[in-house]
């Protein structure tokens, strides 16, 4: 007894220290490593948990086996028999009930967390509901609760918990944001799938699409864009004001019958593109066309949009969306609707 | 000819490593393409077409027709001489067997060249692998060609099973059979449990996109998680159909290379019995982030955490086996020794990626890639080639040269590491698996570099390997029937290669280690358990070859059966299931032929066998 309490008081600072390498691994904001949340948390723990053990089990493998190796080498004119042995009840007995201990050690808070993430939140008030749908290649959220629908970046109030009800228009889809939680797949109606996570901190997170949904898979990506309670209620209340239109009234009728058949901006409301509401404020252009005005991860959104508006298609291969060109539209009016849509920007 | 007819178990092992490696070097080329792609963020190498296609067809040709078919040729070249039995239980079928998988894994190659390979992954998920969005026939040659080819692999198992229990040589008894033969009966067993779930699933899935049905259809009430479920209750048996043969191989070559008898084999065959049990109810832990529900998630996870107790009793036995032996660092045991620590390492991934919570994170990223390249490169292919070195110089007669072998092993186990071990991290740092390609700044390409570059060193180890082949095969064919001396086993009391009949005489087996036994009580050979008399032998055929070319040619007309040829005579031909027709009644003609006609074998007389 004494002796196993010495050995679980010998994993604790492994344990810290293997924390305090894996922390140093990755983007904050990225990272599985570098967990920003109360579920990603809950993983993380799991994680170290079975890493340090792994470690332990990994150690004492590679000890004997090196031992093995170099003292049971055979010498040059070594030619007597060694002892055959068949085998060792006691040592046997020893290497079956240890891994078996090891593996309830694990199995025990393995049960707990699992359950702990089947909370999903779903009937909490105080929860912000969001449904997501996933579409090649991007992702949709709505805010039943608020009557709100945006694209791309997902918008949520810091330390409040988010209740998820997910699905898919087409394909498979996976929705993961790893500094914040595992992941879930996005199933067709009659699978659909719930789940919850919070962001304590402020901030912009990436997300993926985790299962392969076709050409453009790794190119599903969006944010999730942590915001203090009053920016979110400021959020929603300019995503509900009046559509901005273009202000040349040509562009405005080229815009509206060439973009607005699919695409929704404001209350006017097309639902098969990915909402366009807000869309100079969001953190890209179709979710891989990173806008930042430094250049160090992408470029401004005005050029992003440029890119994308003159060829989707070489930006995001086999998405959904018509090109342009084909639609009728000049170099210049994709240029105007791409000024256009880089100064639709929400306080 | 002599090659398409044969029905000997000796010259299908070598069909079937010919075969094999050829799809082999297939998917390794798919794999060097695929890390050229990753090399650096945004590379544009490969579309993102082309890059599916190749994740697809990589995993299914490695899985399906590259390593199993490695693991039937030592099956076949091995185990009837292990067992002291002279052929197969049934010949005809083992040929047949072989055809079958070879026509498929054609069928399947074909699809490259006959408008797009698959490229809704490996696993072929639905909606994605449906007609829907999977446009191309690239699917279809998935479902069809792994149908005819999985045909081959059932055929295969049932044979097996049949000769391990019917044709042991006098004495053996089930707990006197050689480790190898114990993982091979239970593969088998595994087989025929599990490749009836994928047969099943790929019908499901041909009927929906060839002739529109609606199981996995949602707008039809199919449900598309059904396919993870019936894919998986296969899949993961898979694995261990996979793994347990190099687990056999890994116990065969590290006792003779020890020179000491297996430690712990009544503990070994219980678990390998035991991680065959425990294979069927795990299947589930592909699909925690699937939505199952925490129930499920729990249960699962705890089921999959189990397996590594036998597995851990079989990592300790190996390491006590050499414990107090004399350890000979010849290839195939560098192969076995390294086999050990890497393979163990896959298994305590496979732990953590047991623990669903923490599986949440890990599932469908580069951790998830770096786990199964540990538990099957690291694993399977390190024992496959330590199985291959070993036992080389009995199917060829000729011995591998150890020098290059040497080379083989370090490049290939460097480059190994080199590739998978960052993978871990990068899946860790939030990189998604079966991404053609990824942003910079992500602090994802400095190791996907180094996995390059190590995927580049493994492409070095098999050229060595393959260098060591043709060398060796101009060499005479020279080998001793015990090449390595301390062989312990039945096959090393006959001649290598041994001759048609294999024994002469149907050996006496006093004991676990039959002929070890009998060397440490100073015979030079087995005590024989018959007089010398006449054999009988099974005629050559070619029959399995006519059948197999019948199904190839009925699935290839039935996978265009619904298609406009834009030429009327063949669309003719195509959509009235002409085709198709013809195909089967080859193969059906070839099944009565085969019934109407007895062949009742040939015999070799004792004149003939003192003759020689």
């Amino acid at each position: 007894m004494m002796k196993t309490w010495q050995a679980g008081k010998r994993l604790l600072p492994m344990t810290a220290t293997l924390g305090l390498i894996l922390a140093g691994c990755g983007r904050q904001d990225l990272s599985v490593l570098r967990p920003q949340g109360p579920a990603a948390e809950s993983s993380f723990g799991l994680m170290k948990l079975s890493i340090t053990i792994m470690i332990v089990v990994l150690l004492i493998v590679f000890a004997i086996a090196a031992y093995v190796l170099i003292r049971y080498r055979r010498k040059p004119g070594q030619h007597e028999i060694p002892e055959q042995v068949e085998g060792s009840f006691k040592l046997e007995v020893l290497w079956t009930v240890i891994p078996l201990i090891l593996v309830i050690v694990l199995a025990v808070p393995t049960v707990q967390a699992v359950f702990a993430a089947g909370d999903d939140h779903s009937d909490d008030k105080n929860a912000v509901k969001v449904k997501v749908t996933g579409h090649q290649y991007w992702w949709e959220f709505e805010y039943p609760d608020y009557g709100v629908t945006t694209a791309q970046d997902l918008v949520i109030p810091a330390g409040v918990d988010i209740a998820f009800e997910l699905t898919t228009k087409d394909v498979l889809h996976s929705f993961w944001v790893p500094s914040l939680s595992g992941k879930i797949d996005t199933n067709p109606d009659g699978s659909t799938n719930h789940f919850s996570f919070s962001a304590p901190n402020e901030g912009v997170y990436r997300g993926k699409c985790a299962e392969l949904c076709g050409p453009s898979h790794g190119f599903m990506e969006f944010k999730v864009k942590s915001v203090s309670k009053d920016a979110f209620t400021a959020w929603i209340a300019s995503m509900k004001a009046p559509a901005v239109m273009p202000e040349d009234p040509a562009l405005a009728e080229k815009f509206k019958s060439a973009c607005l058949t699919c695409h929704a901006v404001g209350d006017m409301v097309g639902s098969n593109g990915p909402s366009l509401t807000g869309i100079g404020s969001r953190e890209s252009v179709a979710g891989i066309l990173l806008n930042d005005d430094t250049g160090v991860d992408g470029a401004p959104i005005l050029e992003n949009l440029k890119t994308w508006l003159h060829d989707p298609q070489s930006v995001k291969p086999g998405n959904r969306m018509p090109d342009p060109k084909e639609l009728g539209l000049s170099d210049e009016e994709i240029d105007g609707i791409a000024e256009y849509l880089a100064g639709y920007t929400l306080e | 000819m002599d090659w398409i007819t044969t029905v000997d178990h000796k010259k299908i092992a070598i069909l079937y490593l010919w075969a094999g490696g050829i799809f082999f070097g297939i998917g390794g080329l798919e794999a060097i393409l695929i890390r050229i792609q990753l090399i650096k963020p945004m590379n544009t190498f490969l579309d993102a077409q082309t890059f599916n296609e190749l994740i697809t067809m990589h995993g299914t040709t490695m899985i399906f027709l590259g390593v199993m078919p490695v693991i039937f040729a030592l099956m076949n070249a091995v185990i009837p001489l292990q067992i002291g039995a002279r052929d197969v239980a049934f010949p005809f079928l083992n040929a047949l067997g072989f055809w079958t998988f070879l026509f498929g894994g054609i069928l399947l190659n074909l699809s490259w060249i006959m408008g797009g390979a698959p490229d809704a992954g490996w696993t072929a998920y639905t909606p994605l692998s449906s007609s829907s969005y999977s446009t191309t026939h690239g699917v279809d040659f998935y479902t069809i060609g792994l149908q005819i080819a999985g045909l081959g692999t059932l055929i295969g198992g049932i044979n097996f099973l049949a000769t391990i229990i019917t044709m042991r040589a006098p004495g053996m008894s089930f707990m006197r059979m050689p480790m190898f033969a114990w993982a091979t009966f239970i593969t088998s067993a595994i087989i025929l449990f599990a490749f009836p779930a994928v047969t099943v699933g790929l019908v499901l899935l041909t009927f929906d996109r060839i002739l529109g049905a609606n199981f996995f259809e949602t707008s039809g009430g199919g449900n598309p998680v059904l396919w993870q479920h019936i894919f998986w209750i296969f899949g993961h048996p898979e694995v261990y159909i996979l793994i347990l043969p190099a687990f056999g191989i890994i116990s065969e070559v590290i006792p003779t290379f020890s020179r000491k008898r297996l430690f712990g084999y009544s503990s070994m065959v219980f678990a390998t019995i035991l991680i065959a049990f425990l294979g069927f109810m795990v299947w589930a832990h592909h699909m925690f982030t699937t939505g199952l529900g925490p129930v499920a998630n729990a249960l699962f996870s705890v089921s999959t955490m189990l397996i590594a107790v036998p597995t851990g009793i079989k990592i300790f036995n190996w390491l006590f086996t050499m414990w107090g032996g004399q350890v000979r660092f010849t290839t195939p045991n560098l192969f076995a020794v390294g086999f050990i620590p890497t393979f163990t390492m896959g298994g305590v991934t496979g732990v953590m990626l047991a623990s669903a919570p923490a599986d949440f994170q890990f599932h469908d990223t580069y951790f998830v890639v770096a786990h199964f390249h540990y538990v099957i490169v690291g694993g399977l292919v390190l024992g496959l080639f330590a199985g291959l070195h070993y036992w080389w110089p009995k199917m060829f007669g000729r011995m591998l040269s150890e020098h290059l072998g040497k080379w083989t092993f370090w490049t290939f186990i460097i480059g190994f590491h080199m590739t998978f071990f960052v993978q871990h991290f990068l899946g860790l740092m939030g990189m998604q698996r079966r991404v053609f390609t990824y942003l910079p700044n992500q602090q994802f390409d400095l190791l996907n570099l180094i996995s390059t570059i190590g995927a580049g060193l493994m492409g070095v180890g098999m050229l060595f390997f393959l260098a060591n082949v043709f060398i060796t095969s101009r060499k005479p064919a020279d080998a001793a029937d015990d090449p390595w001396e301390d062989g312990r086993t039945l096959e090393w009391t006959i001649s290598s290669p041994p001759p048609e009949y294999n024994f002469k005489q149907t050996p006496l087996v006093r004991g676990l280690d039959a002929f070890w036994k009998e060397k440490t009580a100073g015979h030079k050979g087995m005590t024989p358990s018959e007089p010398v008399g006449s054999i009988h032998m099974p005629s050559a055929t070619v029959h399995p070859f006519l059948m197999s070319v019948g199904i190839f040619i009925a699935g290839l007309g039935f996978m265009f059966s619904r298609d406009d040829f834009g030429n009327s005579f063949m669309s003719f031909l195509f959509n009235n299931y002409i085709v198709t027709a013809l195909g089967l009644l080859i193969t059906f003609g070839s099944m009565l032929m085969r019934s109407l006609f007895d062949d009742h074998g040939w015999h070799i007389e004792p004149e003939e066998l003192e003759g020689r």
